[in-house]
């Protein structure tokens, strides 16, 4: 990927599909390193699922046989000298209290780190998608503090759909603000 | 700064448009978003498809939405317009500015771009 942020959109596509309502993304820099956190309460995926997840030839797809999402941001994060982790409770087992929650570090100053690049257009793609699900969206960057919660939107909007242009161009520029 | 206030007047203005979709009747248009699409550059394409078709005001015809992966992930980013009574139009490796011309001529005008559809590029 040429962008971090083209991982969280890659990333939250899987929470989606695990039916998540909520998906919480968060981006914690500090000087030298970023860590995303990607964590959802979708059904998350049986011990046996989990541990073969980060494994390329590995997929829940069907049109081919090589899942590259989980992989690719475990090998992003690891170029850098940083971590990934991953861990799940898939609703068999954790009835009320099911989700997975993936952790990726990276050192910024690594040659090989991405750049995070364009983080408000992910979310908004998102939202764009999914306009039925809940986002939780937290950068916090040097001085800067940027948050959106649907949730709150929502009891705004009363019943007009989050993917509603006007309203996706509302909370494009409502993050564009937050971090000037 | 944006204010949750500016939120409620879009609120108002949409509440009180009287939304007829005419579901069966409705153009769709659809982007791999899987893994392959987003790391060819479908996020781009998307948002200029979205944009493009709201500024065109063809909103109330026109769904823009996402799917996962359509299996011809090597012709990345991919576009599928499906049009009720016609044939599926596939177009492949897309960026904005395609998109746009292909909400002008193909959505809005109703000729196929046919520079970017697949079976021009198998030709």
């Amino acid at each position: 990927m040429k962008e971090l942020s083209l991982n969280i959109l890659d990333i939250a596509e899987n929470s989606l599909k695990a039916g998540a309502l909520l998906t919480e993304i968060s981006i914690i820099e500090d000087d030298k390193t970023l860590v995303l956190t990607i964590a959802d309460d979708g059904c998350g995926m049986t011990q046996q699922v989990l541990k073969t997840a980060a494994d390329p030839f590995y997929t829940t797809r069907t049109t081919r046989k090589v899942g590259m999402g989980i992989s690719l941001l475990k090998l992003e994060a690891e170029m850098t000298g940083g971590s990934f982790n991953i861990e799940s409770r898939h609703i068999s087992d954790y009835p009320q209290d099911h989700g997975t929650k993936v952790t990726a570090k990276f050192y910024k100053n690594h040659i090989d780190c991405i750049p995070l690049g364009d983080a408000v257009a992910s979310i908004t793609t998102l939202i764009q998608g999914h306009p039925d699900s809940d986002f939780v969206f937290f950068h916090k960057t040097g001085d800067k503090e940027v948050h959106l919660d649907t949730r709150e939107l929502r009891t705004v909007l009363e019943g007009v759909p989050l993917n509603t242009y006007e309203v996706i161009k509302w909370i494009e520029e409502y993050l564009k603000d937050q971090y000037k | 700064m944006k204010s949750l206030a500016e939120l409620q007047a879009i609120k108002d203005k949409m509440k009180n448009k009287v939304v007829l979709r005419e579901g069966s009747n409705e153009l769709r248009v659809v982007v791999g978003m899987a893994t392959c699409g987003i790391a060819a550059g479908a996020r781009p394409v998307l948002n200029a498809l979205v944009e493009a078709v709201n500024e065109s005001g063809l909103a109330d015809k026109v769904t823009v939405s996402q799917t996962g992966c359509i299996g011809l992930c090597q012709y990345e980013p991919i576009v599928e317009v499906f049009e009720p009574g016609k044939e599926k139009v596939t177009y492949v490796k897309m960026d904005a500015d395609k998109a746009k011309r292909v909400v002008e001529e193909h959505i809005k005008g109703g000729k196929v771009v046919a520079d970017y559809t697949i079976s021009d590029l198998n030709a």
